[in-house]
């Protein structure tokens, strides 16, 4: 790279910009610890970050794939950073919602966390943030598990701020499950490794196409299938996922809900696609069929779990968990429509569930319960936030006209053109619970008598409500105008099923 | 060859296998939060093994450079596993005693760290709403 030019090109560095940026934010933030500061910082911070993945993007769609030296050490000796339309489209996701989020917490933070923890809560915003940026953004398989347990060390630390005392429980959960899974993970990496002798994940993929890894990629794809999924609460390995996300902070909770699960899919998708392609399947258990059978139980069973939960976080969570299932759906139909449906989704649903979880985070911020039963009459008291939360549900639920319906739709026309009317069946048997539990908040909502015990609720900043708003319009905006969520999705699956080794840089 | 001889042969792997499963055990059935922290530093220690076993060659030196190109004897352990487990325990360290503070906060909340009894007072609450 320019490294040793005369005049550094920035443009040239935006990749390693992208991570270091949260990074020494967060660092900033731990030293001066004073929650007006820290809030500006990671403000400053976060508004950048769409601009540099927006600039990585158009580049990546004008020019091809981008490959980045990391101190300049060439790969597959240096550590790579490789940035095609899958993971340029990845970055863009996870920076837009840290952008958005970053307007909103402030004041929500300040109603949740205890003065003296708010600047930390800051600092490990960002740190999650700069992990799931780094699990994106680098081609090294190694590095990828250390951004990871940046990540999760970040997010553990996130949950426990929670104001109830569970909210600690939640997260040691989450720490044991999720270090087994990391772990799990970097077991698979070093198989691969022994067996193929390169981090390098473009270099990997070519060594694994040749056929000579043999049996090896078997064993390190199934610890590495494994990790990724306890990871990204993939059923049945789901388990820390509701209680983490219904007693963190809210703002934690729209972040980990929008962003860390989609980063997750989209480690699994590159390594299942990208990487091991037909090689996995060599041996007697088929690896299609078992994702298939997961996504389509993780589709149908959460879905129920979520009719019957009386917490609207929780109720929420369970849908969050039903979701991934249509994302693995995507990978598991071969074809080029159903994978183009599922990374559509991943951007939809992080969409859609950023918007109800900040409605949610609206709603406690101004009175502070998280009961459905105790949510009635919002829709008179605050109209404005249950607005919003219906129009998002309607998202989620996929009625025509939202975001969610376009993903939905490009699900069913990939199964329909694989042939698998069952997993039709199951989507539609997902969408109608969907209905049920997101209709029963609607309704107590708008069609009951205020609850008199909840009292008057507080009034809601009004940068929370246009933050909630602006989300919930794009859930619209993008279920109508679908050149960024069909067009983009569509390329990534293009160029995942023409392969990543020797194509494009 | 007869089984004995191919897990002798493959002995190294036979270690990784074994401190994975006595790891995950722990880690799967123990109640009291500290012995769950040590099941899952032994499962991690396992993934350093299988990192570093097959980066030492016997014999091999020190992957120094020597004036006028590689090392002496040419035959040398590969440094790469070594450094990325160096890596690999600062995470298991942070890991660890991001745990152990956990289990500290969870003592002072709820006055046990026994998981079965902080979970019958999560399922309290939970009804309680």
């Amino acid at each position: 790279m320019s490294a040793g030019a005369e005049a550094v090109d920035w443009m040239d560095h935006l990749p390693a910009l992208q991570v270091a940026a949260p990074m020494l934010g967060a660092v900033v933030c731990a030293i001066v610890r004073r929650g007006a500061v820290c809030a500006a910082i990671s403000l400053a911070v976060c508004l950048a970050m769409p601009m540099v993945s927006a600039a990585i993007l158009c580049d990546v769609l004008a020019n091809g794939a981008v490959s980045y030296a990391m101190g300049s050490w060439p790969p597959p000796v240096g550590i790579e950073y490789r940035i095609d339309a899958l993971n340029g489209f990845v970055l863009l996701l996870v920076s837009l919602v840290a952008a958005l989020l970053a307007i909103w917490m402030p004041r929500s933070i300040a109603g949740e966390i205890a003065p003296e923890r708010r600047g930390w809560s800051y600092a490990v915003y960002l740190m999650a943030l700069c992990g799931l940026l780094g699990m994106t953004i680098s081609g090294d398989a190694f590095n990828i598990f250390v951004f990871m347990e940046i990540s999760s060390l970040a997010s553990y630390a996130l949950i426990a701020l929670g104001r109830d005392r569970r909210a600690l429980v939640a997260a040691w959960q989450y720490l044991i499950i999720g270090t087994v899974g990391a772990t799990f993970y970097v077991l698979g990496v070093g198989i691969l490794f022994s067996a193929t002798g390169t981090l390098n994940l473009d270099d990997m993929a070519g060594i694994i196409a040749e056929g000579s890894a043999g049996g090896a990629v078997f064993r390190g794809g199934a610890f590495i299938v494994v990790g990724i999924g306890l990871k990204l609460a993939l059923f049945p390995l789901h388990r820390w996922l509701p209680n983490a996300y219904a007693f963190a902070p809210s703002a934690a909770t729209v972040f980990l809900a929008a962003t860390a699960t989609k980063v997750a899919v989209y480690l699994l998708i590159r390594f299942i696609r990208s990487i091991f392609g037909e090689s996995i399947q060599t041996d007697g258990l088929d690896v299609q069929t078992v994702l298939l059978a997961l996504a389509c139980l993780g589709m149908l069973v959460p879905s129920l779990v979520a009719v019957l939960q009386d917490n609207v976080k929780k109720m929420l969570a369970w849908s969050s968990i039903a979701q991934v299932g249509y994302m693995i759906l995507g990978v598991g139909i071969a074809n080029v429509s159903g994978l183009a449906g599922g990374i559509a989704h991943m951007f939809n649903h992080a969409a859609i569930k950023a918007a109800l979880f900040l409605a949610v985070g609206c709603m406690v911020h101004a009175t502070g319960v998280c009961r459905i039963g105790r949510m009635a009459g919002l829709g008179r008291t605050m109209p404005s936030v249950a607005a919003a939360f219906s129009l998002a549900g309607l998202g989620l639920i996929g009625i025509p006209g939202t975001a969610g319906f376009v993903s939905k739709w490009m699900l069913i026309q990939g199964a329909v053109e694989a042939g698998m009317w069952w997993a039709v069946a199951a989507i539609a048997l997902s969408s109608i619970m969907a209905a049920i539990y997101i209709g029963r908040v609607i309704e107590i909502a708008w069609f009951r008598a205020p609850d008199e015990a909840v009292g008057r609720p507080r009034a809601v900043p009004v940068e929370m409500i246009a933050v909630t708003w602006i989300v919930t319009l794009g859930v619209v905006y993008f279920g109508l105008e679908t050149g960024v969520s069909i067009g983009i999705p569509a390329i990534a699956a293009e160029s995942l099923a023409a392969g990543w080794a020797g194509g494009a840089g | 060859m007869t089984v004995v001889e191919e897990i002798a042969a493959r002995y190294n792997h036979w270690i990784v296998v074994f401190l994975m499963c006595v790891g995950l055990y722990i880690v799967a059935t123990r109640l009291n939060m500290i012995k769950t922290l040590i099941g899952l530093a032994i499962f991690q220690t396992s993934a350093y093994l299988l990192y570093l076993s097959p980066g030492k060659i016997l014999g091999g030196t020190p992957p120094i450079l020597t004036e006028g190109g590689q090392g002496g004897a040419g035959l040398y352990s590969n440094p790469l596993p070594h450094v990325l487990i160096l890596t690999a325990i600062v995470v298991g360290v942070a890991t660890l005693a991001l745990g152990l503070a956990l289990a500290v906060r969870i003592h002072e909340a709820y006055g046990t760290i026994e998981e079965d009894e902080v979970a019958a007072s999560v399922d309290r609450e939970d009804n309680a709403g």
